[in-house]
């Protein structure tokens, strides 16, 4: 028999790939925009724009955590309790500093935020992968062990940030650089920083490996428990880093903040063209993704013929429609 | 075919002319194929069924029996041909109207649901009501009469999880057996049997042909297939090569009827060059459940095999070695202890382990070639934080190039491949890791011949570079056509070895089963 092999006749293998799941969500996003523009005029306006982008600003950073999360087959609830649990820790930490260090206790608060997010994310990841309990049961445990604590801490009432803070604190969310909002600057910076370690780094490929085929990567050597316990954690560092954008938008922590937002974050990711079995991640789509759900409520807003109240079910169509495309494209 | 088919039909009436009027088929296939995509898998099967008769197909892995099996059950669709029953010609398209139609098989593999109970897995979608609520102690005492009668002891109330593999073999038998059919196929039903077990099920199907019932009985036990079956037909490379008496074929006969090529061309030679120095030493070793107290060694550039039944424990006790199992024991290589605990430490160590299970548990099937190829290799290919493209992309065209991978472009998914080309693909990726010693577990299940001669001259290629391979299969021919020594495990321990003179297919088959002592006088030599 001959053999043909001839690397030669054999086209290289592209470094990109695109399907359905990496153009849709822009598709979506586009498309949005125009009939936004065709409802209101003011909708395409930089002013409009970029206060929904803002807006989005924290679910888009928490999703992109949570991208690491689903792409490595786990799952996490306790985003929102979570935000709120490092919103109202870094508040008391700051106000405590405030009178001796004065604004230097900022910089000091959102370090301690970002360690007290990794050790929350680290406590998910280690419930999940050493304790070998379903991420949804696991995360829903410390979903409600966040809100609790956020809710004794506060007294039920609110966590207001130090008057002599407000001020310095202010700009890191009504701030602007070369005229873009902060909070918009940092999700991208976060998303670029995710997207270089899913796709560029080893740990990436584990990442998509482990929620592919636990039992391929596990076969191939690579430790599951390694793996998606850094996932969590980088989720944990996340939703610190949204934290820390959210403090001076309200300038307090209540028994509320964060409440829902792990149904938007997930969904974020999910219309965003992650798998939520797991696989291969789409970091930028879930960045689109996040700012979809924030438009349609702003679309919502502005227009007149639906209520806002019908908001949340509208985003819940998003999610079923974003589902089908992805099963009928295959 | 036709004319098979009649020597066949002829004979039989012959057999039974004496003492019955002769008998309507209950089942005829006439040109009966199947082809999956551009693969013919079975062509033109043409075969009458008997009430009354034990009809055995026989053939090699691949040789399309479980293939005709479907067609005939309803779990498939034949491309061309039809079936008939009386003069209907019928299509089933699923296998509850298969059942309706009073045809059912018996898997080879265990479709049960572990979170019920046994009687609860036996009246499954045909539960007993009574008074407008299941029947639960009708068919527990239903169900304790059948499994009785198959010699199986287990509760009606325990949940199927916690029985042995046997057992739950006995309970899918007695789940069949539990209305009357006119066909049952047994689709190796014996695998993970022992002794006894074996001999009841042959019992019970010997009294079901007494009853008038057809039974069409698939199995790789030739002394068993000799004992029952009042015809044989056999099947290879999906064609018909014949249909013959039961009780004038050889076992002999049948295995060269069912090889029926020249088996010296599809092994490469052996050579005698294997080194006296000990590669691989495993001490005690036990994988709780499923292997007890393995101790055996390798030597540098040998090829030693590992047979057994299913069930018997091989799979796992190299899973334990990989510390993909919990394992206790030693394991040196080189006179180095091994970490039995980690895939990873065993990896680096130089052990390298191909899957039996190359789509579970391989291969990402989703993914293109070159992240699957380098997927156990990362830390070595890419050095340091960032990922090297270039390199990877290096690899896989080598690979392609030196293991034959055919494939359309190389931005294919590895589930794109065919068989026998992922198993390659897999191949070049656990050598990937550099291992001194390579197990392969079922190096050619499911591919096709021309890529099995290639992965058994892979084989021996790595043997001659120095490597210790390791093969464990199902297939005996397999492993006495290219391995230097075999080990025979039996219900998790090694029962025995063979090598040299005495490595043929009947010591390995008295070591791997305790039923074959008696009944292999026609055993091959």
């Amino acid at each position: 028999m001959t053999v043909i092999t001839g690397s030669t006749a054999l086209k290289p293998e592209r470094d990109w790939n695109i399907g359905w799941a990496d153009v849709g969500p822009f598709l979506a996003l586009a498309a949005l925009m125009v009939i936004g523009f065709a409802i209101n005029q003011d909708f395409l306006s930089a002013t409009n724009l970029g206060n929904v982008i803002t807006r989005s600003a924290f679910i888009a950073i928490i999703a992109v955590g949570a991208t690491f999360v689903i792409s490595s087959g786990g799952l996490d609830l306790s985003v929102g309790s979570m935000a709120a649990f490092i919103t109202g820790i870094t508040i008391m930490f700051m106000n405590r500093m405030a009178p001796e260090w004065g604004v230097a206790a900022i910089p000091a608060g959102m370090l301690v935020a970002v360690g007290v997010g990794l050790f929350c994310g680290l406590l998910n990841g280690l419930i999940v992968t050493v304790g070998k309990i379903e991420p949804f049961i696991a995360t829903l445990g410390t979903m409600g062990i966040f809100r609790a604590l956020i809710t004794y801490m506060s007294d039920g009432g609110t966590i207001p940030i130090d008057r002599g803070l407000r001020d310095a604190y202010r700009p890191v969310y009504f701030g602007t650089f070369a005229g873009i909002p902060f909070p918009i600057l940092i999700s991208i910076a976060v998303a670029a920083i995710a997207s270089f370690i899913l796709y560029k780094m080893k740990y990436g490929r584990k990442c998509a490996a482990v929620g592919a085929n636990e039992d391929v990567a596990r076969y191939s050597g690579i430790s599951i428990i390694k793996t998606r316990t850094i996932a969590y954690a980088i989720q944990g560092a996340c939703v610190a880093i949204a934290a820390i954008c959210y403090v001076p938008r309200l300038g307090a922590a209540t028994p509320t903040t964060g409440v829902l937002w792990e149904l938007q974050v997930i969904t974020a990711v999910v219309i965003g063209g992650t798998a939520l079995r797991g696989g291969k991640g789409h970091v930028w789509g879930t960045v689109a993704g996040a700012v979809i759900l924030e438009l349609i409520a702003n679309l919502m807003v502005l227009s007149d013929f639906v209520s806002e109240y019908l908001v949340a079910g509208v985003q819940g169509v998003i999610i079923i429609i974003a589902m089908l495309i992805q099963r009928f494209s295959k | 075919m036709s004319n098979v088919a009649s020597i066949g039909r002829s004979s039989m009436e012959e057999l039974s002319e004496a003492s019955r009027p002769v008998r309507q088929p209950v089942l005829r296939a006439t040109g009966l194929s199947k082809q999956y995509g551009s693969v013919t898998v079975l062509s033109d099967i043409t075969l009458d069924i008997l009430p009354g008769e034990i009809h055995a197909i026989i053939g090699e892995n691949g040789a399309g029996k479980s293939t005709f099996m479907r067609l005939l059950s309803g779990y498939a669709e034949p491309t061309a041909g039809s079936l008939l029953m009386g003069d209907v010609d019928v299509k089933f398209g699923k296998p509850e109207r298969a059942q309706d139609a009073g045809i059912v098989l018996v898997h080879q593999e265990i479709l049960l649901a572990e979170a019920l109970t046994v009687a609860e897995n036996v009246f499954l979608g045909r539960e007993l009501m009574r008074n407008g609520t299941v029947d639960d102690k009708t068919m527990r005492r239903l169900t304790r009469e059948k499994l009785a009668e198959l010699g199986c002891v287990v509760p009606s109330n325990a949940l199927v999880r916690n029985i042995s593999l046997a057992d739950r073999q006995l309970v899918q038998i007695a789940r069949a057996l539990l209305d009357d059919y006119k066909l049952v196929i047994f689709d190796e039903p014996t695998a993970v049997l022992t002794g006894d077990e074996v001999e009841r099920l042959l019992a019970i199907i010997l009294r079901l042909k007494a009853q008038g019932t057809a039974v069409l009985y698939i199995s790789h036990r030739l002394d068993e297939v000799q004992r029952l079956a009042d015809k044989v037909t056999v099947l290879r490379d999906g064609k018909m090569i014949g249909t013959y008496p039961g009780h004038t074929l050889s076992q002999m006969d049948m295995a060269r009827h069912m090889v029926g090529r020249d088996l010296a061309a599809l092994y490469p030679p052996k050579r005698a060059n294997v080194a006296s120095k000990t590669t691989l030493a495993v001490r005690s070793l036990s994988v709780p459940g499923f292997a007890k107290d393995v101790s055996f060694e390798v030597r540098q550039s040998e090829i030693l095999g590992f047979a057994g039944m299913i069930g018997a424990g091989r799979t796992e006790l190299f899973e334990g070695i990989m510390g993909l199992r919990p394992a206790t024991g030693t394991v040196e290589l080189r006179g180095k202890a091994v970490d039995i605990h980690s895939p990873r430490a065993a990896l680096d160590a130089g052990i390298g382990y191909l899957t039996e299970d190359r789509k579970g548990k391989g291969l990402l099937l989703q993914e293109r070639l070159a992240p699957n190829l380098t997927l156990s290799a990362l830390a070595r290919f890419h050095p340091g934080l960032l990922m090297r493209r270039k390199r990877e992309q290096a690899a896989l065209t080598e690979a392609v190039d030196q293991y034959d991978i055919r494939l359309k472009n190389m931005g294919v998914n590895a589930g794109q491949l065919s068989g026998g080309n992922q198993q390659k693909l897999l191949l070049a990726k656990v050598l990937l890791t550099t291992p001194s010693v390579v197990v392969i577990d079922e190096p050619t299940r499911g591919i096709d011949i021309a890529n099995k001669a290639q992965i058994y001259a892979f084989i021996q290629q790595l043997v001659s570079e120095g490597k210790t391979c390791i093969v464990i299969s199902s297939e005996m021919q397999e492993l006495i056509g290219i391995c230097d020594r075999i080990l025979v495990m039996r219900e998790g321990r090694i029962a025995g070895e063979v090598s040299g003179e005495s490595m043929t297919e009947h010591n390995v088959a008295l070591l791997a089963t305790s039923v074959a002592a008696g009944n292999t006088e026609g055993g091959r030599e």
